[in-house]
């Protein structure tokens, strides 16, 4: 359902022009469980936006459920990015003047569904995350574990098919980072959502089925299996 | 985004920026309140003036020696004439179709005392139509006896400050004032009247005109007023009293006729220009108070780039970006102008109580335009730093780069 052909990606640093994805071609299944690993530079964060379309590749193409993405127009790629992209940040990236139910009402407010049919959607999210005495705190009122919730019930209330996460357990002290993961993996099981984690935790990393790896803008390794 | 969650998205934006929010709203507010408090005064000033001018009613001709302009402005109070007005000239207008009566005028200055006080006042040496002319009311007594004008009799009617000031609490009926070298028996009392036509009819001793001719030694009159038959008559009846006076002066145009219109016109013109002016100046503090939300957005749109790359990535469009930075400083807008008309109509109605005569009102145009261009000018100069926000690449505006 996800399929990358040739995609180039150049930076211009100075003078020097960087090639952060150097013809990627990468097939992905729905409900697949990958990790992205790599030093630093290696352009899997570069990736990892091109997949959520806030960026895009100079050349070659990307196929989403078989739509050439490259071809959409802004609106349509913001579209796109609602409905079948969820996206989860190492900083959380939480509107801070709004509490955790607002933050995960976000993107129903943006997509201008009713307040009606928010409601009971994001109190089931805040059940699910065990948030719901949190849900009138401010995000600086949380942990650390806590935001990461807050925000993966934000990137996953649009109900997305593909979730991506930059180093989601990067902020995080190992116990809640590791129910972070836990947390992601029971989505990717029992909601089949295609799982793509970018980490520098070689912990984290091992434990998908799928384990990509990066160098110079190129994948020099994918293995596949536990 | 529906419209009520795109409001309370940004009220809550307000609401987290209080400080800011509240120095946009001082500047908005002070900008439209210039706009509505200076033409409220031009306004004031205008219905004032205008009003003053009015009294002389619409169907009176002032006829004054020496050929003015009547058109550019107020003629000059006192003018070089090359032949006086005498009071035949004036009878003679009395004859004249369509003439209802006429007052003529002598004015003078002069020491009045009784007994041991004294002072200075307006005299002024007229006939009793006059007083049904300028529709002056007796508070005691009677006006000025109706006798032919050429005849000089020594009674004299008191404004009531004049009164106040020479007797006092004493009864000023039958009592005779000196005025100059001469003699006036009291015989009325004006009731308190207003400035009108730069007299104050309060500080003011009429006499019969002879008398004034006498006492002033002066043949030549200061004015004559002319009531017409109706308004329609004015434009004619002015010609033909221009033309009996050009026949009576052997061929020279040397008086001039003023009516209301064309002094209302004038002053009209000056004061609508002052208004226009004031009004201006009020303008260019919308303008600054425009360019303040302008830096302001820009400065928002700078402090919150990570959240614009955030509300991007997970699905709002472009359009959705700007709407929201719109829409911030159009409600900055409409708030600091709701406040500005308020702050304006309240110190207007402070100005209404503490001067009564003077009506001051904002005009409904100038409120409707500040409040106009109040929205106009936050719209037009959040624009560009709103547009600036919606055209962020979300992956640069996420890692706080724009």
């Amino acid at each position: 359902m996800i399929e990358l052909q040739h995609i180039n990606k150049t930076f211009q640093l100075g003078d020097q022009t960087v090639h952060a994805l150097d013809d990627v071609s990468l097939l992905i299944d729905k409900g697949e469980y990958i990790s992205v690993m790599g030093p630093s530079g290696s352009g899997k964060s570069t990736l990892l936006n091109v997949l959520g379309l806030l960026d895009q590749p100079n050349d070659g193409h990307y196929l989403l459920e078989g739509t050439d993405t490259t071809q959409l127009s802004e609106p349509e790629r913001a579209r796109y990015r609602r409905d079948h992209i969820g996206f989860v940040f190492q900083s959380y990236h939480l509107v801070n003047r709004l509490n955790a139910r607002e933050n995960i009402e976000l993107p129903l407010v943006l997509a201008g569904i009713p307040p009606k049919e928010r409601a009971p959607r994001v109190d089931e999210m805040l059940q699910r995350l065990s948030l719901t005495p949190r849900a009138d705190h401010l995000p600086n009122q949380l942990s650390g574990g806590q935001r990461q919730r807050v925000a993966i019930g934000r990137a996953i209330i649009m109900k997305p098919q593909i979730l991506l996460a930059d180093e989601p357990t990067g902020n995080l002290d190992s116990k809640s980072g590791a129910d972070v993961i836990e947390l992601l993996e029971e989505l990717n099981q029992q909601q089949g959502i295609t799982l793509l984690i970018v980490t520098h935790d070689a912990a984290v990393g091992q434990r998908a089925h799928r384990r990509i790896r990066m160098v110079d803008g190129r994948i020099d390794t994918d293995k596949n299996g536990a | 985004m529906r419209t009520a969650d795109l409001l309370r998205f940004d009220f809550q934006v307000l609401n987290r920026h209080r400080f800011r929010a509240l120095m946009m709203l001082i500047a908005m507010s002070i900008g439209v309140a210039a706009v509505n408090l200076l033409t409220g005064l031009g306004e004031g000033a205008k219905a004032f003036v205008l009003g003053e001018f009015s009294m002389l009613g619409k169907n009176t001709l002032i006829m004054l020696p020496g050929k003015k302009e009547t058109s550019g402005g107020m003629p000059p109070m006192m003018g070089a004439a090359p032949r006086d007005i005498t009071l035949q000239d004036a009878e003679a207008m009395r004859r004249l179709s369509g003439v209802v009566q006429i007052a003529p005028l002598i004015v003078g200055m002069s020491e009045v005392s009784y007994g041991s006080r004294n002072r200075e006042v307006m005299i002024a040496g007229t006939t009793a139509s006059y007083f049904s002319i300028r529709q002056l009311s007796i508070r005691q007594g009677t006006a000025l006896p109706e006798v032919p004008s050429d005849v000089a009799s020594p009674v004299c009617v008191i404004g009531w400050k004049v009164k106040q000031e020479i007797f006092g609490e004493r009864p000023a009926l039958g009592q005779w004032l000196k005025a100059g070298d001469r003699r006036f028996r009291v015989v009325g009392i004006m009731d308190a009247k207003g400035q009108a036509l730069g007299m104050d009819m309060n500080d003011l001793m009429l006499i019969p005109v002879a008398s004034a001719q006498a006492l002033f030694n002066q043949e030549g009159l200061f004015r004559v007023m002319i009531e017409v038959q109706s308004a329609d008559m004015v434009k004619k009846t002015k010609q033909r009293v221009i033309d009996t006076m050009k026949l009576r002066h052997e061929g020279d145009e040397d008086v001039t006729v003023i009516t209301q219109d064309s002094i209302l016109a004038a002053f009209n013109k000056i004061l609508d220009t002052m208004t226009l002016a004031v009004g201006g100046i009020g303008a260019i503090s919308l303008l600054v108070a425009g360019i303040l939300i302008m830096n302001v957005t820009l400065i928002a749109v700078t402090q919150r780039t990570k959240e614009i790359g955030l509300l991007k990535a997970i699905g709002a469009t472009d359009r959705d970006v700007l709407q929201i930075f719109l829409t911030e400083a159009t409600l900055m807008a409409v708030l600091g102008a709701l406040l500005g008309v308020i702050l304006s109509e309240t110190a207007l109605f402070i100005g209404r109580v503490i001067f009564p005569d003077i009506g001051f009102h904002t005009p409904p145009w100038a409120m409707v335009m500040s409040v106009v261009i109040a929205i106009v000018t936050s719209v037009l100069f959040a624009w560009g730093p709103s547009r600036r926000a919606a055209r962020m690449e979300p992956v640069n505006a996420l890692q706080g780069r724009n």
